[in-house]
């Protein structure tokens, strides 16, 4: 059995976890500014590093799915067991839905997503003012549970590590004293 | 004699070769004027929703070709509030100071077989520059065209915008007018 993830897993999780939150931080940021050419700037970057969490979550699934996780650690109950199960894959994905969500959000409010003003992605809808607000609005809420899921994840690492003392926070991490 | 006719004869072809037509009206309800640029890298098209035009034109009388074209800019649509919003403000179009922009016809020189050249002055923002349009007229007499605009030319987009690195500083103008 697997006692800890392999390296690309961790090393995908943490890069992850700087990305993410570092957009929802820029998000919440950038749509509160007044329009100003810093606001356009900002907000292609929150789409071109939105795309790559798109992109990286596919290689981090297959990693998962040819590497397996480790066992949950011994002695939970079957329902938080369960319960971190459905946390896990809540993760996984709002980090395809979210990504999407904001996509077509772009296409439907007129501004293509052009991938680091490279790679031009398709607009699967046309630009429509009231899709647009809509799918805005899926994309504030999408993310606002997500945020909640990321804060029970966080919750529940640290409660692993303070509380119970287990493995299950050290196993994504580097051991710097060994 | 032999020079004479050959040039009768070629001046009898350009005639024929442009439309022989005399045009008094634009049919505005079915006209469009729209404009694209790109901001970050990516194209945007936007559009104005009012505006008027009129034309005095005989097809065999290019240089005497009178028209024009008036433009409401508060009915700007550039596919978003916000923009719409700032369009308006003293850095960019400044409507409260010059609400409309106005295009005075000049020429409408035939090139060759559907193809013109209009030209004319276009004043914005208080400002009047030459603009020179390739055009076409179909024979239904959709007379379809564009030009380069360049914002710094009018100052649009001033201050904090007047960096192209956002905001482009090429406009591409488009017009669509149904000659009556």
């Amino acid at each position: 059995m697997n006692v800890e993830y392999t390296q690309t897993a961790k090393g995908l999780h943490w890069l992850m976890a700087v990305v993410i939150i570092g957009l929802l931080a820029l998000g919440i940021y950038m749509s509160n500014l007044p329009l100003s050419p810093t606001k356009l700037e900002l907000y292609a970057w929150h789409k071109w590093f939105g795309v790559t969490v798109f992109l990286l979550v596919w290689v981090r699934l297959a990693w998962r799915i040819m590497h397996p996780p480790p066992t949950p650690p011994e002695g939970l109950s079957t329902l938080l067991v369960r319960l971190a199960h459905i946390g896990h894959f809540a993760l996984y994905a709002f980090m395809i839905v979210i990504p999407l969500s904001g996509w077509l959000m772009s296409s439907a409010k007129g501004f293509q997503t052009v991938w680091f003003g490279v790679v031009p992605l398709p607009d699967l809808i046309d630009k429509n003012r009231e899709l647009g607000n809509a799918l805005q609005l899926l994309h504030k809420v999408l993310n606002v549970l997500f945020m909640l899921t990321i804060a029970g994840h966080t919750a529940a690492a640290l409660w692993h590590h303070v509380w119970r003392k287990d493995e299950t926070l050290r196993r994504m991490g580097w051991r710097f004293s060994k | 004699m032999k020079k004479f006719f050959s040039t009768l004869s070629l001046l009898l072809l350009s005639t024929v070769a442009a439309q022989a037509a005399v045009f008094q009206a634009v049919a505005v309800d079915k006209s469009q004027i729209t404009f694209s640029f790109k901001q970050m890298g990516v194209n945007m098209d936007g559009k104005f929703k009012r505006f008027h035009a009129q034309i005095q034109w005989d097809t065999t009388q290019p240089h005497q070709a009178k028209g024009g074209i008036e433009i409401d800019l508060n009915s700007i649509d550039t596919g978003s509030t916000e923009a719409d919003q700032e369009v308006l403000s003293k850095s960019w179009f400044h409507v409260a100071a010059y609400p409309k922009a106005t295009f005075v016809l000049k020429s409408l020189r035939p090139l060759q077989g559907q193809s013109y050249e209009a030209k004319g002055l276009l004043t914005l923002k208080g400002q009047t520059r030459e603009v020179v349009a390739p055009a076409t007229l179909t024979p239904q007499g959709m007379l379809t065209g564009s030009f380069v605009l360049k914002r710094a030319d009018y100052a649009i987009g001033e201050g904090m915008w007047a960096k192209f690195d956002v905001v482009a500083n090429e406009i591409l103008v488009k017009f669509n007018l149904p000659l009556q």
